[in-house]
């Protein structure tokens, strides 16, 4: 694994509202993608997943705000760009270009009104000026066979495709301008297993032939564990662990991470026993103090309830870190 | 295609029911409709309006219900629907057809025009939330909620009667002789302006409000977002697609508005003294005159059931949800 890295979130905070009503949704979140790997980010719902992918994309609606902290993506050829700091037409070009998403319930991602064909060609239309119409089909057919799709479907409208056509037409649009890194917000959540693994599949082939970066996210981390170099845990809007996927898998440090894998059943290896974590995920405006977990805690102590644990390595010079008073 | 044919079989049906309800209903009236009619006239009425009237109420007992009814139908499709009283002996259609153009042309372009300023507004004051467009709001609504009659009459007072700007009353300068001519028709336009400015804002708030409440809506959609993740030009954005999803149930409001430009020029003919459809209803049923009424109803009904059509292919046309695979 290179360590190289590619995009880098520092101390980011993102909060729902101002004032009395306002909820913060992230707190200071550091994390760091590498070229090349697939990140995984997982967490219980609401956690804060989704809200960590759009504010690094700038995509979050108001109420949410960013308050603080630094995204910078890396130019495969040198040179840094401060995501946060760009203008709005610098942020249009930046936009797909470098760094596409698929999002959470990618049903809903297709304009029902315009066909496959408009919408995979209209981001080529919009970035890349010089290509003629006839350029752009040709690239749009080229897209749909690599998700496996027949190219005759580049006329059909949304609702004549199923969901895991869809959801590929999503991952095709995705790669239109191949991209440095494509976000990945649970593109399968909505599927079958079958189709999961399918759509899965396609993609871990077409990340080694076109290698991009991917942040995949989910909530289950099973899934995340087969098929990602390294997975980040957010627990209450922080990253409460982050790891290789094998340490992870292993040997998990966060009390919250062995939770969570006794949560699904693994798909190889081992039978585990399928425990959970009691209790429910705390709601933002109710977040408890110290670490956020320590309620739902079988291993809480005296600090847990009243300080908040950093992240930071566990041991001396180990590739990973995890935010928890057990490991200080 | 074959949803075309499908609909259009089916505002056949409801066009042939329209009809003969239409035909029905005076023959259902109890009583001698016709006695009552000639003593109010106190015999002036001439033999042929009493025929035709026998006719209309179906007291020809001579012929049978069917043979009336094909009857009907056969000078229905020949256009003729009986002489007026009120403009005896000028044909109903006659009178139709000269009243027709002055409401489509009045009521039309205004509905049109309420309609794509309506719009227009709707969308950038919904896209820009807190914009100055947003100021607007308040005051077009409040425009709408006054009584289309006070509007009217408000109007009159400042503009026609306080402010001579314009003509109070008509729908061209009564020395003229209607003409395709440059002064009859620069005439007509002057005399439609107040009517139809006080049209226009009066209904230009509903197609705002609907236009900006969509554009909301539809903002928040996924689509809206993975769109702008796109890196998408803003107004590409904006009008593909935001609008182009937020307008679909304005242009079916619109068309269906349309059915309603026949039968809700009533109240704009009435305070401004217009020649078109709502007039001519006016007088029908101020003088009885069942037979004009009755050319007015079958021009609104199939006027609503036209615009209903237009409506279907519409959305036909603009959602490809709703087309039918064939
Ligand atoms: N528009 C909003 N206004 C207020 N709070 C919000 C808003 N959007 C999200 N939140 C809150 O932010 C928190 C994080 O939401 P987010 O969607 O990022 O969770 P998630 O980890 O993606 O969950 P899921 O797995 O269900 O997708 C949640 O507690 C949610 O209630
Ligand atoms: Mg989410």
């Amino acid at each position: 694994m290179t360590a190289e890295p590619i995009l880098t979130i520092s101390g980011l905070d993102v909060d729902y509202g101002t004032g009395a009503s306002g909820v913060r949704a992230l707190r200071n979140i550091d994390l760091t993608l590498h070229r090349g790997e697939v990140l995984g980010l997982a967490g219980e719902s609401g956690s804060g997943k989704s809200t960590l992918a759009y504010a690094v994309t700038r995509l979050l609606s108001p109420p949410g705000v960013i308050t603080g902290g630094d995204v910078h993506y890396h130019r495969p050829g040198g040179g840094t760009i401060d995501i946060l700091a760009l203008s709005p037409e610098q942020l249009r070009a930046f936009r797909w270009q470098e760094l596409s998403i698929v999002f959470q319930g990618a049903m809903n991602s297709l304009n029902p009104v315009h066909t496959v064909h408009s919408q995979l060609t209209d981001v080529l239309t919009a970035h890349r000026p010089g290509m003629r119409a006839a350029e752009r089909t040709a690239r749009a057919e080229e897209l749909l066979s690599l998700v496996g799709i027949s190219t005759d479907r580049l006329a059909a409208y949304p609702h004549q495709l199923s969901g895991g056509m869809r959801q590929r037409v999503m991952i095709a649009m995705a790669l239109a301008l191949e991209p440095e890194i494509v976000i990945m917000d649970e593109p399968t959540t909505a599927l079958d297993v079958v189709m999961q693994r399918q759509i899965l599949r396609t993609l871990v082939e077409l990340r080694e032939r076109l290698s991009f970066s991917v942040v995949f996210i989910t909530h289950d981390i099973s899934l995340l564990i087969e098929f990602s170099d390294r997975i980040a845990i957010m627990y209450g809007g922080r990253i409460v662990e982050q790891a290789g996927a094998t340490e992870i898998y292993r040997d998990p440090r966060h009390p919250y991470s062995e939770g969570l894998l006794h949560s699904f059943p693994a798909l190889h290896g081992p039978r585990r026993e399928l425990t959970g974590i009691p209790g429910s995920p705390p709601h933002l405006s109710a977040m408890p103090t110290g670490c956020a977990f320590h309620p739902r805690c079988a291993k809480a102590f005296e600090p847990c309830a009243t300080r908040v644990p950093v992240l930071a390595a566990p041991d001396a010079d180990q590739d990973r870190e995890v935010a928890c008073w057990l490991h200080r | 295609m074959k949803y075309v044919l499908q609909r259009l079989a089916f505002y056949a049906v409801t066009a042939w029911a329209a009809i003969t309800i239409n035909f029905l209903i005076p023959r259902l009236m109890p009583g001698d409709p016709v006695e009552a009619l000639m003593s109010r006239y106190q015999g002036q009425l001439d033999t042929g309006a009493i025929a035709s009237l026998k006719a209309l109420f179906g007291l020809d007992e001579n012929q049978s219900l069917w043979s009336q009814y094909t009857g009907y139908w056969s000078s229905l499709l020949d256009g003729d629907l009986g002489l007026s009283f009120t403009y005896f002996p000028t044909p109903v259609g006659e009178v139709l057809s000269d009243a027709l153009p002055w409401t489509l042309a009045l009521v039309g372009i205004t509905t049109l025009i309420s309609f794509l300023l309506g719009t227009g507004i709707g969308v950038y004051s919904g896209w820009r939330r807190g914009s100055w467009l947003d100021g607007l709001l308040p005051v077009t609504t409040f425009i709408s909620s006054v009584p289309y009659f006070w509007l009217g009459l408000i109007a009159i007072a400042l503009f026609a009667v306080k402010w001579p700007l314009f003509p109070f009353e008509g729908g061209y300068d009564s020395s003229l002789v209607p003409a395709f001519d440059w002064p009859f028709i620069s005439s007509a336009l002057y005399h439609g302006v107040l009517p139809g400015i006080t049209i226009v804002l009066s209904a230009v708030a509903g197609w705002i409000l609907g236009m900006r409440n969509m554009m909301v809506t539809v903002s928040s959609e996924d689509y809206v977002m993975v769109a702008q993740a796109k890196g998408l030009s803003e107004r590409r954005v904006m009008f593909s697609y935001a609008a182009r999803n937020a307008v679909l149930p304005n242009i079916s409001g619109f068309a269906l508005s349309l059915g309603f430009i026949v039968s809700g020029t009533l109240l704009v003919e009435m305070v401004f003294n217009y020649p078109g459809i709502g007039f001519r209803l006016l007088q029908a049923v101020g003088a009885k005159d069942y037979p004009l009424m009755q050319g007015v109803f079958l021009i609104i009904t199939l006027s609503v059931l036209a615009a209903n059509l237009l409506a279907d292919m519409a959305y036909a046309l603009l959602d490809p949800r709703t087309r039918k695979e064939a």
